[in-house]
């Protein structure tokens, strides 16, 4: 027995060996990107946030003084507070018109890879391009928005010169770049099982509550991600406002800093005035507040309903 | 049969007023949709129709108010006039050379991660893959300033490499969808190629990547198109004006000529058309490829 089990057992893990060595290897590029590019930079922020870092001069421990100067910072008392106007705000105005979008689109016309084309193709061009556009279309005087307002008696609004319209400016052009979620909703709602709708109709559910009933809880996991993944990037926010507001000087951030964001006076903190160690400092208070926006959303995450297809 | 029919026919003749209603119900939720749909596609096209409508004016006809819906004499000479204002193909060349070498890691690495965390069993392997996995949800500027720094420790600032060089070690999100693609491929594949005596890298090679071509063609597009929309990377690196990419070019062009809007507008119409043909030409793979990842937007 022991003659016959022995090499069996040894060979086992002779393979076992074997795929763990090849599975390894095939991963390599992962683990040593995740160490390279991930892991030992997070360390190196937490290290120089302690620290004053200009480059020129090598770091200087500073202990908790960044952070305490970021409790008085105003400047950075406005980006937080803009940015998390936007995730609390733009971000759910952005998906609950994406999932209406989506809900449209899905009821069964004709053309549909036409209008699904229209919709995506902002979320597909430069950033830049676009706001370009955008910022001739938001021009006070000469700008095509104005020109329809005062078609209908509208003062004409300072869509990017006036603080209390930089933020709804950027909401609503966010709408034109959010292609890429409607279409992510859409493919989730094209899954309904069709025969779960019809009963539902025959049991006398009208279409409000067909969707809010049988629709929105079948595409809620997709929703949730959507959620995470738009979250994180609201945080992050960047290229847009920046496009729109930054001058030749790299000043940006609109009228009163109306549109400063935390990504920007990161930004502007790290690579404009090399001020390394407040910048990391900023950048770790980004990651918890990221962290623990996402813990709370999947402590939250109740709602999702999760349909097993097989039972 | 009287008596079968009977319990039959009433509710046949529900069935069909139900058909009814439900059908004129739909008509009306249909014709509403078609105008809602209708009038949002019209509102998601204008500014796109206005780009090119402005970049087609007039110096002095961009000014005018009401403004021309249409230009009164379009000057199709702005849109060369705008490849010469700025060093359009040169921004052009630089994005491309900057998408190829992206794209060329992305695949080399994606597939090969994919494949190891996919078809190859080993104890830990889901614990790392959850671990590379969360990486997606790191705010970016955690670890923007560190790899700066080192960046500039290496001489790389004002280089491409900075851009290109993360590409080749793998992306959490193309690994993801490569390993949701390997997983359902059936295992008696690699077995027969096992039995053949072929190794790992010859069942990727030659059993794997033939089956892959789809899956890595939608990498390699929204790869592309993740490069050409890139904004922050470049700013932060491309600190030697030769090295710009066309959205970086395009914004310093508008801090520097903010005026002359007719020519950035024809400047950014030519920078949105790479993008553009690509979604014409390749249309169903962007649409799967959606559906697939649910890629941020």
């Amino acid at each position: 027995m022991t003659a016959i089990s022995l090499p069996r057992r040894a060979r086992m893990t002779v393979s076992q060996w074997r795929s763990l060595r090849n599975g390894l290897l095939f991963v390599s590029p992962a683990i040593i990107g995740l160490a390279i590019f991930t892991i030992w930079p997070i360390a190196q922020s937490l290290y120089y946030s302690f620290t004053d870092y200009n480059i020129l001069q090598p770091p200087y421990w500073f202990g908790l003084e960044n952070y305490e100067d970021l409790l008085k910072d105003r400047v950075f008392g406005i980006a937080l507070s803009n940015t998390l106007i936007m995730v609390l705000i733009g971000l759910p105005i952005h998906l609950i018109f994406d999932i209406l979008m989506a809900l449209l689109l899905n009821s069964k016309v004709r053309g549909l890879p036409l209008y699904r084309t229209i919709f995506y193709i902002p979320s597909i061009t430069p950033v830049v391009a676009s706001a370009i556009v955008w910022l001739w279309l938001f021009n006070g005087q000469y700008g095509i928005l104005n020109v329809i307002l005062r078609w209908f008696g509208i003062a004409p609004i300072g869509w990017l010169t006036d603080p209390n319209w930089t933020k709804p400016a950027l909401i609503f052009m966010g709408l034109w770049f959010g292609g890429n979620t409607i279409l992510v909703y859409l493919a989730g709602l094209q899954d309904v099982p069709e025969e779960m709708l019809e009963a539902a109709e025959l049991d006398g559910a009208n279409a409000l509550q067909k969707t809010w009933k049988i629709t929105l809880p079948m595409i809620s996991p997709i929703i949730f991600y959507t959620m995470i993944i738009n979250i994180i990037g609201y945080f992050q926010y960047f290229s847009e406002a920046w496009v729109l507001t930054a001058n030749r000087e790299g000043a940006a951030g609109g009228p009163a800093n109306s549109i400063l964001f935390y990504s920007m006076y990161l930004y502007q903190t790290a690579f404009q005035q090399f001020k390394m160690g407040y910048a990391s400092a900023m950048a770790w208070i980004l990651f918890l507040i990221v962290l623990v926006a996402t813990v709370i959303l999947f402590r939250t995450s109740g709602w999702v309903y999760y349909h097993a297809e097989n039972t | 049969m009287a008596n079968t029919s009977s319990p039959a026919t009433p509710s046949l003749l529900y069935r069909s007023t139900w058909r009814q209603n439900r059908k004129t119900v739909e008509g009306i939720q249909k014709a509403i949709a078609y105008i809602l749909l209708t009038f949002m596609a019209l509102v998601y096209v204008f500014p796109l129709y206005w780009l090119v409508v402005t970049a087609l004016k007039t110096d002095s006809e961009v000014f005018l108010v009401p403004p021309t819906l249409f230009p009164a004499n379009p000057q199709w000479q702005n849109f060369l006039a705008a490849t010469e204002y700025i060093p359009f193909w040169r921004y052009m060349g630089n994005t491309f050379l900057i998408a190829g070498l992206t794209i060329i890691g992305t695949l080399f690495s994606c597939t090969l991660v994919a494949y190891g965390f996919a078809r190859i069993k080993w104890p830990g392997r889901n614990i790392l893959f959850l671990a590379f996995l969360s990486t997606i949800m790191l705010p970016s500027q955690v670890t923007m300033i560190p790899l700066y720094i080192t960046y500039r420790s290496m001489g790389w600032i004002g280089t491409i490499w900075p851009l290109v060089a993360p590409s080749f070690f793998g992306n959490a999100l193309y690994v993801f969808l490569l390993r949701q693609f390997l997983l359902s491929i059936p295992q008696d594949l690699s077995d027969a190629a096992r039995i053949d005596g072929a190794n790992e890298l010859g069942i990727l090679w030659h059993v794997m990547l033939p089956l892959m071509r789809p899956a890595l063609a939608t990498v390699a597009l929204f790869t592309f198109v993740g490069v050409y929309r890139d904004f922050l990377g470049p700013l932060i690196y491309l600190t030697d004006q030769d090295q710009w990419t066309i959205s970086l070019g395009l914004k310093m062009f508008q801090n520097q000529y903010g005026a002359q809007w007719q020519l950035m507008m024809a400047a950014s119409s030519l920078a949105m058309l790479p993008t553009l043909v690509l979604f014409f030409l390749t249309q169903r793979t962007f649409i799967k490829g959606i559906a697939l990842t649910g890629i941020k937007g």
